[in-house]
Order: C-alpha cells, then structure tokens, then sequence
C-alpha cells in the first residue's frame, strides 16, 4: 500500500508571543517545527505501512529550509520525502495549497491513502485535507480519531463529532485527516538517524508538478490578507480576596447576577 | 508572475515594515530593507510603509464570472435528525445583518430527512427563504452527498455569500465545496462586515493562536464563503410572525455513494457538549488527582455546563481526549468558563480566551491564567470548589 502524508512546517507554538509595546510578533528563539497534528499523521501512516506494507511517502510545500525538517520525519521510518518549493507557491491559501499538493501527490504515482493532521496550528483552517481530496476527486474523512480496518481499496475509520463519533466506510484511495487521539507518535530510532542523515529529499518546483501557475500561489489563491492587527484585550482582571468561605460566596453572587444564570 | 519587491530609491531604512511582518520575512541591509524567501506575500509590510517603496504586484488572471449575477446570503443550516444546531440561528442573525447592508435576500439551505420542524425554526429565525432538500438518503450528514447537492444548488441559485458553522460537519463541507467551485473560503471568522464601497465580505479571523488578527476578502470569486465557530455571532430572537418562502429545489440526489457512514454513536452521559455549551467547568493539573474531576463534573452539573479539561491532565490519562480545550484540543467560547487549577499556558489560552467571562481559581497568584480572568481566585481549588458548589446549590435550589 502506498501511503502519503501530508506536512507542513510551522513556528514552535510556544514561542508566539506579541511585544505589546511594538506590536509585533517576537521571533527570537522562535524554531520551525513539524505542525504537531501532522505528527499523529506520520505516525499513522507508519502503522499502516506495518500491518498492510508499502511506503510512506512525506510532503510538504513550503520555503527550501523545510527540507532539514523532512528529514527529521525519515528517521522514523518514512521511506522518502519530497519538498514542493518554488516562489511560484509564494502567498498560497488553502486553495492553492491543495491544488500544488494535488498536483506533487499525482507524480509521486500510485497512491492508496493520504493521511493529513486535522489542521494546522498556524492557521487552523482545516481546510486543506477536504480541499486536496476533491482536487484529487477522491473522498475523505475528516477528525479520524481511529482505524478500524484498512485493506487495498478499503477503509473503515472512526470520526470523532461533537457528541460522539461516526464509523465511516470509503473506497481507497482517500483522504483522512487525524486528531491526536488516534496514536502516540514514536521517537526517531538511531537506525532511523543514521539514514536520516545520509538521505536526500526531493524539491519538486511548479515546473516538475507540471502545475498551472495560475492555480499557484498568489495568483491561485481567490482569498487576499488586507489588514493584520494585534486584538485588544481590554480585561479588567477583578481577584477576590478573603477566606475561601468569603471567595466562593462573592464569586457565586457575581455569577449569578449575570443575566443568562437566572433562567437555568 | 506574482511578486514584492523593495523600491531602493524610495527605501528610508525606517524599518516600519520589519515591524509589521507577521512571518519575520524582512531583514536590514545596508540600512535598506530586503524581503526574505519566507514571505508570504501578505502585503502587511505594504500597508505599513509610508514611503510607497513595496510594490506588491499580482498578475491579475481576468476572472471569467460575471461578479454582478451572484445575489443572496446563505446559510448552511445544519441539523442532525430534524435539530437544528444553535450555530444555523447564529448565522442568521448575522446573516441578517450582511444580507440587509446588501439589501438582497437571507436563504437557509437545508439539506437532511424529516425536515418540517427544522424549517419552521429557520423562519423563526429570520431566513425569508429556505432551500428544503428533505430525502431519507440524507439522513445522516454525508460529505460526498451534502457537497454534491450544495454545489448544485449554488451553480443553480448563485449566492454571493455562503456561512457556515465551523463544526466538525462544517469544517468538513465547506471547504470540499470551495474546492469543487475554485472559490474562496476562510475559516473562523469572528467578524463579518460588508465594505461600504466595495459590498464586498470582510472577514476578520484570528492567527497565530488569537495573537494576531487578520481581515481576508475574497474579491473577483463568488460565493465568497466563511465559516464561522458556534457561541461567536449571536442570534434574532426566535419571531413566530416571520414569514418564508419554502423552496423545494429539484436536484439530483446522489445514489451509490462510495463513503457510507455505517454508525452513528453518541456518549449519551455527556450532560452537554463542550462547543455548545453556556458554562464548561475545566480542571488542570492543579486538581492534584485524577479522581478529583468528580468535583469539577460536580461544578458543571449544577451550572448546567460542561466539562473541559487542560493538555496536561488528558495525556496524563485522568480524563478522555474528548474534553481536551486548547490548540490541540477543542477550541470553545461559552459565556463563562471556569478554568480550576489550570496555569494557562498559551496552547490552552488560544482554546478558550472568547469566552465572555473567564473564572481562574489556582494556587499561583503568578498563574498567566489571570491575565485573561475577569475574575481570580487565588487559593486551593480543592478548598474552594465544594464550597462554591455549596453556594451554588443552595442558591439555585
């Protein structure tokens, strides 16, 4: 079976902090990692190469630099990575991201099941699974939260839902996106280091994908950033002293003088 | 082919543009400025400038639709066997607003089995026309069938807006039919406006875990389209003398889907699930045990609310994943949540910092959970909790 996963690089999450005397975001210190949800992806992806066999193919679109990070993914067993980079892809929504991905996912060939992370801590749009598995015109599956049983031409998987979850069956290939409950990543093996080390990751440009520059980046991207600001947190932050006893007393009475708690 | 580049002659090296780079794509040299490979393209630094000297230029592909032929705001109506998710009455309501600037009409699309109570309430609510696709098929919410039929149902009606809920069926729909009709979608919105000029959709969504605030337009594609997360916008109040029209629009509806769902499982002993709920009581680590979530359940019965919970204490094992609030978990905003014994580090933040009122209650007066409080307890939470689940008792009884 041939297994795709999708990543992407983000900044440490950690570290976004705003100065709130410039505005700005602070960058010191700030490293680049692999988007936490695309690691329950990998991880995955690697499972299933363990029960059904196959290869686990990794890729991202993002800056050349990313590639470093790829390689971080094939020390713990993914067979091959390839980095789609081009300055054409610059300023990318999730549109055009599916659409380059789309375009990266056909040269890499037979293809049974594509694994994304359910969103992307940078943006959070969550977009870009859906958006990918209709590009490729295949179904999808989104907030997998388990596997039940995979075999060529056939998956069967757990969606997790506001109240629950929902057991869905699909024809391979498809599209799932994963949440964080559906594995414990591994740690990279030492084996996997070595290879790590010695291995090379492909960068494809639009040109290699054979992609429609105008499908590409900011020309193939409908939606356009016109204003970023840094929200005003107005919060008058009130603490309530006094013995507990006091403390539960006034925070109940505060509570309850709201409008809606009278009608519970 | 697109680009940006620094205009030399016109550059003072004020470095105002460094500032306002969200991505850090923007560096000194010999005291002009000079675009990094990690750009974006956003054009935040172009705003910024005062000098004109970044020219941000698009190679404007003429879009072929005819912009003026797209009319009406809709909204995704979502219900689960016959009921309605609260999340369709809130973007009614602002889908009122939207569709009164643009003096065109509000539509609710409604695609499911047994629909004659849900559509009553769609009326109620302020739709003047609902798109009624009632088939037992479609039962179940079913992302090859439900995108099918929406995507008919836009290339036959034309809307120039499409809301929906940033659900999971939501997330998951809206952005498959974007996909199919090439347009725009941008995900989250917590404000909708309509540019007095342009009658174009400003959506303003945040980034960067709430840090950084972004408004997006979708200019030369229709519909324009957003989701939009429960508990943000807020609903009419529920008019039993609005009128409708009810539209039963003649569509294909798919047969021999390839994506069943085989089971739909609900935990019936969730009281009421996080994303809609009015009140949800989290515990943190701070709780000190596992067991001692009893308490914070205990807190959130009485309130009619739900239960959350912190990173750490679900990859501790104390509690299911379900529960989880934070980037990597549930993101929520309930009229009040309590956060108990939580730190609030910055992933748990990003997850619940809309709520209306926040309530800490932790040990460490220096907690960055306080920073957010409206309102702060500094103590035991295991000393204060049965306390204030005394007082509330006792209150509401």
């Amino acid at each position: 079976m041939n297994i795709v996963v999708c990543v992407k690089q983000v900044p440490g999450t950690t570290e976004v902090k705003i100065n709130k005397e410039t505005n700005t975001i602070i960058r010191e210190g700030v490293e680049a990692i692999i988007n936490p949800f695309d690691t329950y992806a990998v991880e995955e992806g690697l499972r299933v190469k363990g029960q059904t066999s196959g290869r686990v193919t990794v890729i991202s679109m993002g800056i050349p630099s990313v590639a470093g990070l790829l390689k971080e993914t094939i020390s713990l067993g993914v067979d091959e990575a390839v980095l789609l980079s081009d300055r054409a892809f610059a300023g990318s929504d999730s549109l055009a991201t599916s659409y380059a991905l789309s375009m990266g996912i056909k040269k890499l060939g037979e293809y049974d099941l594509i694994i994304c992370g359910k969103q992307a801590t940078d943006g959070d749009t969550a977009q870009v699974g859906p958006g990918l598995a209709e590009k490729l015109g295949i179904p999808h599956t989104t907030y997998v939260r388990k596997i039940e049983e995979i075999r060529l031409g056939y998956i069967r998987c757990q969606r997790m839902t506001e109240d629950g979850y929902e057991v869905i069956e699909m024809p391979l290939p498809a599209v799932i996106t994963v949440v964080k409950e559906i594995n414990e990543p591994r740690l990279p093996s030492l084996k996997g280091m070595m290879r790590a080390k010695k291995a090379q990751v492909a960068i494809w440009t639009a040109d290699d994908i054979k992609a429609d520059k105008n499908l590409c980046g900011l020309n193939g991207s409908p939606t356009k950033v016109i204003k970023t600001f840094v929200p005003e947190h107005n919060i008058v932050s009130e603490m309530i002293e006094g013995t507990p006893d006091e403390q539960s007393k006034k925070l109940a009475d505060k509570l309850l003088s709201m409008q809606f708690m009278k009608c519970n | 082919m697109s680009g940006i580049k620094i205009l030399i002659e016109k550059c003072t090296g004020c470095k105002l543009c460094l500032k306002a780079c969200p991505f850090g794509a923007m560096k000194m040299e010999d005291k002009k400025a000079v675009i990094l490979e990690n750009c974006t393209l956003c054009g935040a630094c172009v705003s910024s400038c005062k000098f004109d000297a970044i020219e941000l230029k698009e190679d404007k592909s003429e879009a072929g639709q005819d912009l003026s032929a797209f009319r009406g705001v809709w909204v995704f109506a979502e219900q689960k066997y016959g009921n309605s998710a609260s999340v369709s009455f809130e973007l009614l309501g602002e889908g009122r607003k939207l569709a009164d600037v643009l003096n065109t009409e509000l539509c609710a699309v409604l695609i499911g089995s047994s629909l004659e109570q849900a559509v009553k309430e769609l009326v109620r609510y302020g739709a003047d026309k609902v798109y009624k696709i009632d088939n037992e098929s479609l039962e179940d919410y079913n992302d090859e069938s439900y995108t099918d039929i929406f995507v008919q149902l836009v290339n036959k009606y034309k809307p120039e807006i499409v809301l929906m809920g940033a659900t999971t069926y939501g997330r998951s729909l809206a952005p498959r039919v974007a996909s199919r009709l090439n347009t725009g979608l941008t995900a989250d919105c917590t404000g909708l406006k309509i540019d007095p000029e342009e009658k174009i959709l400003l959506q303003t969504r945040p980034a960067f875990g709430g840090n950084l605030m972004a408004t997006i337009i979708c200019p030369d594609h229709r519909p324009q389209m957003s989701t939009v997360r429960p508990k943000v916008m807020k609903a009419l109040e529920p008019d039993d003398s609005r009128t409708a029209e009810i539209v039963a629009p003649g569509v294909s509806i798919p047969a021999d889907l390839s994506v069943k769902v085989k089971n739909v499982v609900s935990n019936l002993c969730e009281m009421v699930s996080l994303t809609e709920a009015d009140v949800i009581v989290s515990g943190g680590r701070g709780i000190g045990d596992p067991k001692n979530f009893a308490l914070i359940e205990e807190l959130a019965k009485v309130l009619n609310g739900a239960v959350g919970a912190s990173r750490a204490t679900v990859d501790a094992g104390w509690i299911e994943y379900s529960h989880q609030v934070g980037q990597t978990g549930k993101t929520v905003g309930p009229k009040v949540y309590i956060a108990c014994g939580i730190s609030g580090a910055i992933q748990h933040l990003a997850g619940m910092s809309s709520s209306d009122t926040i309530i800490a209650i932790n040990k460490n007066a220096e907690a960055p959970i306080f920073k957010v409080a409206t309102y702060g307890i500094v103590g035991d939470v295991l000393e204060v909790l049965p306390k204030l689940i005394k007082e509330f008792k006792q209150k509401l009884a």
